[in-house]
């Protein structure tokens, strides 16, 4: 199963797992492979890699631009298993990938499925995919290229919905961490903590990593005391369009992240 | 075969509630609750009472002795330009508020193209004092000043949609991404039988007061509630589905959708999505969509800003993929020229939505005892510039008969 990368890291780690995301493609057409490798040198536990949509309905306006400056880039699903072909033999951290179904439509699902196991992506984000859909048409094929599925809890999801996506789940669990489409800087409030401790007392089965507004070491600190990480990509994307995607900006980066004494705000 | 939607809310293979799980406690409790409401005495009562002393309903059949002349059959026109607001959009609109009322949303959100349905949901929302928010691509903004003005004036708040084309395919994701954020207070009024499910279904049956009239009135005038032929435009398709809704399961009656194949189908600047769309998923639900191999949804193009969208509802992705509706396409130029001929025999300016169906009558072969059924979905007063740049670039080329 390709999943042992991804439960070896919940295994394994005791600290807070911190997962980036950034887009394929994104900010030149063949800057993923590099971002990726940077990301793994300077300290991220997990990557997402973002499949450009030209409909992107969850997220907000960071990586809709950055998604769509990726397809102006002539970035596409078959550009981005070639890109990742040869990813293992220099990146050992999990990997998934995160998009919307309809590029993997088109592609073809099991064609995707089969694509993933032999460049080594671990599992699958797929936001308009939902656990009812997953489980009635696709879940096998999935099951039989040993690709994880990823799938979201928000703060409105009942507690048995919440178990049934559970158990749907492989991997981790998606906990979005508020009512919003992705980049929201509402901060890390009440209701938030209420939400986590509501999940760390259930005791789910997956590991949990929170998203959605998670933009510094506040707001991964505040979540990795209840679940056992924490997702940037908003706050990522900004800082590659800001700085560019060299490792030393990277590295920094995760390190405002991931430690207190680098907490300063990293956006303008 | 089975037209109806399934407990899964599929047509077929189409269909199903593609949506990212923050929608999900909302769509669930539409879901849920749907059928019921509607089904309530009280609610019944109310939708019955706005649509008869509000709208304007029943709206008229009008039998067009011209254009039966000239196309060999007895062609009637379902009369929904004269609704209140101009389009059979308010049908919907009034439908969904009193749904949003009773399930106690105090927020209601909209879409829109042409502005033709937002037009129809701030209509509604001032009526029953609700705040509206309108989502409008800047593109389209500037295209349909007046229906821009309209909105406004009736209390509601248009928002500029600015990203991706900025057209209604990105005013929905911006409506999507609006009710993302604000799941308990907001209701969103789909214009269109597209959505996830149960929103085809829905708007549906709220439309279905078109086949329903259409029955009582043939009746009347024929001796017979049951047409050879029903023709509508279809853009999202909610003005077909509620004209052929009464007759799916009545196979005589031959079902005729009408899209839109702007400067030709193969131009590159269409929106026939049947013709050019294959399977995939756009706005919640599996249906025929426009797009690239790599899956991208491209963009569609019509003169007819309410035929402007690159998919079509998945009820209609399954009346073409059974064949139990035949589908056929107009060009712009094809409805701007049976635009004028309507306004010129009958005396009525359609919508250029509804001309794109009075263009398909060119394309079919009637009997002489043949009943021909055309919904006219809307009246032309918002297509007046681009009739008007019409009339003074071409005289009306003579249309062939078959």
């Amino acid at each position: 199963m390709k999943t042992n990368r991804l439960q070896q890291l919940f295994a394994d780690k005791n600290e807070p797992v911190l997962a980036v995301y950034f887009m394929a493609g994104y900010p030149q057409r063949d800057d993923t492979l590099p971002l990726l490798q940077n990301l793994e040198a300077a300290g991220a536990d997990l990557v997402e890699i973002g499949i450009p949509f030209s409909d992107p309905l969850a997220d907000g306006p960071v990586i809709q631009a950055c998604g769509q400056c990726a397809l102006e880039n002539g970035m596409t699903l078959v550009l981005l298993f070639e890109q990742l072909r040869d990813m293992r033999s220099s990146v050992t951290i999990p990997v998934v990938l995160m998009g919307y179904i309809n590029p993997v439509l088109q592609f073809g699902v099991e064609r995707f499925c089969e694509a993933c196991r032999n460049a080594g992506v671990d599992g699958v984000i797929l936001p308009d995919l939902p656990p009812d859909e997953f489980e009635m048409t696709y879940k096998p094929v999935f099951d039989q290229y040993g690709i994880a599925i990823i799938l979201l809890i928000t703060p409105q999801t009942s507690p048995e919905r919440i178990r049934k996506i559970d158990t749907c789940s492989s991997g981790f669990v998606y906990a979005v961490s508020a009512s919003a489409t992705t980049g929201a800087t509402q901060a890390f409030g009440e209701a938030q903590v209420a939400y986590f401790q509501r999940l760390q007392k259930m005791k789910l089965n997956n590991p949990v990593l929170a998203g959605f507004g998670i933009h510094n070491h506040a707001g991964f600190a505040a979540a990795a005391q209840y679940v056992n990480g924490a997702i940037t990509g908003s706050a990522f994307l900004r800082h590659v369009t800001e700085n560019g995607t060299d490792a030393p900006g990277i590295t920094h980066f995760i390190k405002t992240i991931k430690q207190p004494e680098y907490d300063y705000p990293v956006t303008s | 075969m089975n037209y109806q939607v399934t407990e899964d809310g599929y047509y077929g293979t189409f269909g199903g509630a593609f949506i990212p799980e923050m929608l999900y406690p909302n769509v669930a409790e539409l879901r849920l609750q749907y059928r019921a409401i509607m089904e309530e005495p009280e609610f019944k009562k109310a939708f019955h009472n706005l649509l008869r002393n509000y709208v304007g309903r029943p709206t008229p059949l009008t039998e067009a002795r011209h254009l039966s002349a000239k196309y060999g059959a007895r062609i009637f026109l379902k009369r929904e330009d004269l609704n209140h607001t101009g389009a059979h959009k308010i049908n919907n609109t009034i439908g969904q508020v009193l749904l949003a009322q009773r399930l106690g949303k105090t927020r209601i959100i909209a879409e829109t193209g042409a502005g033709q349905h937002g037009v129809a949901t701030a209509t509604v929302c001032a009526l029953a004092g609700l705040p509206c928010i309108v989502y409008m691509g800047e593109a389209d903004i500037k295209r349909q000043a007046p229906n821009v003005a309209r909105m406004r004036m009736l209390g509601a708040t248009v928002v500029p949609v600015t990203s991706g084309s900025r057209t209604l395919k990105d005013a929905t994701n911006e409506a999507i991404r609006d009710w993302i954020s604000n799941p308990e207070t907001t209701h969103y009024i789909i214009g269109s039988v597209v959505g996830p499910h149960p929103y085809p279904d829905m708007v549906a049956r709220f439309q279905s007061v078109i086949s329903e009239e259409i029955k009582t009135q043939l009746l009347e005038q024929t001796g017979s509630a049951f047409p050879d032929y029903v023709i509508a435009c279809v853009g999202g398709g909610s003005n077909a589905a509620g004209a052929f809704y009464h007759f799916i399961n009545h196979h005589e009656v031959k079902l005729v959708a009408v899209e839109a194949a702007g400067k030709g189908i193969h131009s590159g600047y269409s929106a026939a999505a049947t013709v050019l769309g294959k399977p995939g998923v756009i706005h919640g639900s599996k249906t025929l969509l426009m797009q690239t191999a790599d899956g991208q949804i491209t963009e569609p193009h019509s003169i007819s800003a309410g035929l402007d969208y690159p998919g079509i509802g998945p009820l209609h992705a399954h009346l073409f993929e059974t064949g139990r509706a035949i589908f056929l396409s107009a060009t712009d130029d094809e409805a701007l020229e049976a635009a004028q001929l309507l306004a010129q025999t009958e005396g009525i300016i359609p919508a250029l939505e509804s001309a794109h169906a009075l263009a398909a009558l060119e394309q079919l072969c009637f009997k002489p005892d043949d009943v021909v059924v055309l919904n006219l979905s809307g009246r032309g007063d918002k297509d007046m510039d681009t009739y008007i740049k019409h009339l003074n670039e071409n005289e009306p080329a003579a249309a062939t008969v078959c």
